[in-house]
């Protein structure tokens, strides 16, 4: 059986300098697969990547068996790959409704004249984009909705931001998430309730997810594999138990220890 | 607590800032020529001409500004009192003197060859016509003035909207003067003009007063209700609101249909210039205010929609001319201008803000140079233009060029088009996919957006209004010239969308009203004719002001206005207490890894 996603020796270079080198990976339809590392290990620049953010020096990335390399961003979301940002980046002055709505963009297909003449088709599809708006934002209870719909984006605070931007990603109907720090600057009662819609996602949803993140409760939680990378090179892979005592992985995190060094 | 006496205690630092500013102002004023220049049109015949009004009203503002406090939420403010006054009078008085100066200037120094309004011609205006007057006079008007300015401070709040609204309303009627003129032809209302207006123009004196109190006492009647009324509107919901925008609509296209019936030549062919503008405006409005795509060269669009019409209506038209009709023509403009606008669009759009900017700027003039061209000559005449254009022919109806009253109705018929297609593509599957370009392009594109395909759109859109009003411009004037079509022209019609209020319908009508309907376009002069060469000045001056103190435009649409007040809305909303039930900290410093 094919891979969902499959990374074969991928290879970025900025400048002179590797940001990913000899990477593989792969995930698996229903998986979720955390991605941890120290910082500047590469990980974001992976997921950029993956989008097509960032052209690749080398390498090929596979996406239900087809290269995606030299897509658009906009033609790899709508093979069915969406991201979250490290720095949430919604559209901060359209309302929560409108940044889950534009996301169905690439799912859509109503043009120019079906708006000026409020075609069936038209209206019936804006219809459904509200919908199904209104239905993937009330997955996160009543935080994003009621009188919220209208407000804009920018007067959430911090964690429905970052609620926001995981519900746009959902929006583009994906079959793969890619989620940048879902949790960054989230208090521990926020965390838990969003490392459980993280495993929602998967049962209610279907999304296999991959997910970077530096809160390690979180990732013991919800993967069922860690990848490790640094330097730009995948240095561990397995369970979470297995890795978290990998030693090459405590010493990318915590250094060598001083009698190893010469 | 002690109190000082506070008639003693002068802010100097205010006044020696303000009143040399002041002083400043006025002389600029002066020596670009606007006292001359406006001498001509009369306000409150034979008192008080435009020409001292663009004088007198900068020391009342700056005795206003100088006199008026801080007031802070929390700390006790003094009753403004005497020290205001003086410190009103004595601002103004500093700016007189500038005046003063400047006539000891004139009579014993000459240096006209810089300075062209340094002139005899300006002494008289300043001496008020008298042969010797003494200079000194400016610094007790500028005194009084200022006085004046500081007594609205001091003066309770329900006088001061007399005041204000009564003296905006005389100022106001007198600029409408030719149009009322104009218009009461139709309305039968010839004795009404000839009771307030001179017949050399300017109210009369006693009109004006008992205009200006009439409208003083209906401010006071009305107060508040006007400002409730549209939160009102404003705060509707959904089925309501639409109902109450659809009353509105149903009020404003009545009005335009009905009013040129009676309204003269003069005024239908003033409100077609607008028209034609505001056309232009409402399609500059979706590529800038929904798309944010800052096309510079927008009059590119403008005319190949003329030139196209010239090509095929014009039986004068040097190689290709089959003389078609304007309503089939029309067509052809629709696909040339859509083409156009992919042509210029496609390599453009590729770039962002500043660059793209310069780089629309660097197509709209090649256009032009284009149509100007030898190389094209045979084409399009080259700098002699395409002559002989035929009036519009509907079918059923024909419009001739000079035919003011149908050419309205075009233009009319057009820009109602225009505002149903910017209201349509703004709630639809495009529209969103602009405002998300316009917020985050490298987001939108990460999220399915196919942003090449999208901002064409916006420039395809954009381009076939402004042709619509190419057309019309070219079978109203019976000829097209490549230097119709300069620059200034896509400069204009940027600043009526910024002035109004960028992604705002409503708001591009009043800038087009304001700018162009009375102020004039770059060649059309609008009601204020004296206004001449100095219009760009004062283009430029209401732009500087507007990007300083309402950045939202003179109607703003909501989402802009949330978009430059963020700080506001977010403590309004913060001590409304909505999002409260969260109690979350916004994290900061979270840095990017990428």
């Amino acid at each position: 059986m094919s891979h969902l996603l499959e990374i074969k020796d991928l290879q970025v270079t900025f400048g002179g300098l590797d940001a990913l080198s000899g990477l593989n990976f792969h995930v698996d339809e229903g998986e979720i697969v955390s991605v941890i590392g120290p910082n500047g290990a590469g990980k974001t620049t992976f997921f950029n990547t993956i989008t097509g953010l960032v052209e690749p020096t080398g390498g090929d990335i596979l996406f239900q068996g087809d290269s995606v390399l030299g897509l658009e961003p906009n033609e790899i979301t709508s093979l069915g790959i969406a991201r979250t940002f490290q720095n949430v980046r919604l559209f901060p002055n359209m309302t929560i409704l409108e940044n889950v709505m534009v996301a169905q963009h690439c799912r859509t297909s109503q043009n120019v004249f079906g708006a000026l003449f409020q075609t069936k088709a038209f209206k019936k599809e804006e219809e459904e984009i509200r919908q199904r708006g209104e239905e993937i934002l009330s997955f996160f209870g009543s935080r994003l909705v009621g009188y919220r719909l209208d407000q804009a984006a920018f007067m959430l605070s911090y964690a429905n931001r970052r609620r926001l931007e995981i519900a746009r990603a959902m929006a583009t109907q994906p079959r793969l998430m890619l989620l940048d720090e879902p949790v960054a600057g989230m208090n521990p009662s926020e965390t838990a309730e969003l490392t459980e819609l993280i495993g929602r996602l998967r049962s209610e949803w279907g999304f296999t997810i991959v997910i970077i993140e530096h809160d390690m409760a979180v990732v013991k939680n919800v993967s069922d594999r860690v990848v490790v990378l640094d330097h730009g090179v995948p240095i561990a892979s397995g369970s979470f138990e297995e890795v978290s005592t990998d030693p090459d992985v405590i010493e990318a995190y915590l250094g060598r220890p001083v009698e190893s060094h010469s | 607590m002690t109190t000082l006496p506070s008639t003693l205690l002068l802010d100097w630092k205010r006044i020696f800032k303000w009143g040399p500013i002041c002083a400043a102002a006025l002389l600029f004023v002066s020596l670009v020529g606007m006292p001359i220049k406006l001498d001509p049109k009369s306000i409150i015949s034979p008192l008080l001409s435009l020409g001292y009004v663009s004088l007198f009203w900068l020391p009342l503002i700056f005795g206003y500004i100088a006199s008026s406090r801080v007031v802070l939420e929390g700390v006790e403010t003094s009753k403004p009192g005497l020290s205001d006054l003086l410190t009103g009078v004595l601002t103004g008085a500093i700016g007189g003197a500038g005046l003063t100066l400047l006539m000891l200037g004139i009579e014993n120094f000459d240096i006209r060859d810089p300075l062209i309004n340094w002139s005899p011609q300006l002494l008289e205006v300043l001496a008020f016509g008298a042969r010797d007057l003494n200079s000194a006079v400016w610094i007790g008007i500028g005194g009084a003035l200022g006085l004046v300015g500081a007594a609205l401070n001091v003066i309770p709040e329900s006088l001061r909207r007399v005041v204000s609204y009564g003296s905006f309303t005389v100022l106001a009627v007198a600029i409408f003067e030719p149009a009322l003129d104009d218009m009461s032809e139709g309305f039968r209302l010839e004795w009404l003009i000839e009771l307030i207006f001179q017949k050399r123009g300017g109210l009369k004196l006693w009109p004006a007063i008992i205009l200006a109190s009439l409208i003083g006492l209906i401010s006071v009647i009305s107060k508040g209700k006007v400002k409730k009324a549209v939160a009102q509107y404003r705060e509707q919901e959904g089925s309501q609101k639409k109902q109450t925008s659809y009353v509105l609509f149903g009020i404003v296209a009545v009005l335009g249909i009905v009013l040129p019936i009676f309204m003269g030549t003069y005024v239908n062919s003033l409100l077609a210039n607008v028209g034609i503008f505001l056309l232009l405006a409402l399609g500059l409005n979706i590529v800038v205010g929904l798309a944010g795509i800052l096309d510079l060269g927008y009059v590119a669009f403008f005319a190949v929609g003329a030139y196209t019409t010239a090509v095929f209506t014009s039986e004068l038209s040097p190689f290709f001319a089959p003389g078609m009709t304007w309503a089939l023509s029309l067509v052809f403009v629709v696909i040339l201008a859509a083409l156009t606008g992919l042509i210029i669009g496609a390599p453009v759009i590729r770039m962002r803000g500043d660059y793209l900017a310069i780089v629309t700027l660097g197509f709209g003039e090649i256009i032009r140079l284009l149509f100007l061209s030898d190389f094209l000559k045979p084409y399009f005449g080259g700098a002699q233009g395409i002559l002989g254009i035929p009036g519009i022919d509907l079918g059923f109806v024909y419009i001739s060029g000079t035919d003011t009253r149908g050419i309205f109705y075009l233009v009319l018929f057009f820009c109602a088009l225009a505002v149903y297609v910017s209201w349509r593509l703004q709630a639809s599957r495009l529209g969103r996919s602009w405002m998300a370009i316009r917020e985050d392009e490298q987001v939108a594109e990460a999220m399915g957006i196919n942003t090449v395909n999208s901002k064409l759109m916006a420039f395809v859109v954009g381009a076939v209004l402004a042709s619509f009003a190419g057309a019309i411009m070219a079978a109203r004037v019976g000829s097209v010239f490549p230097n119709s079509f300069m620059i200034l022209i896509s400069i204009v019609i940027l600043v009526v969308v910024i002035v109004g209020g960028m992604g705002s319908i409503p708001g591009v009508f009043v800038g087009a009203f304001v700018l162009i309907g009375i102020l004039g376009g770059p060649k059309q002069p609008g009601l204020l004719q004296e206004f001449g060469s100095l219009k760009l000045l004062v283009y430029g001056m209401l732009l500087v002001y507007m990007m300083l103190q309402r950045p939202e435009g003179l109607v703003p649409s909501a989402r802009r206005t949330q978009e430059l007040h963020q700080e506001e809305f977010l403590q309004d909303s913060w001590l409304k207490g909505t999002d409260a039930e969260d109690e979350e900290q916004p994290v900061e410093g979270e840095e990017a890894q990428i």
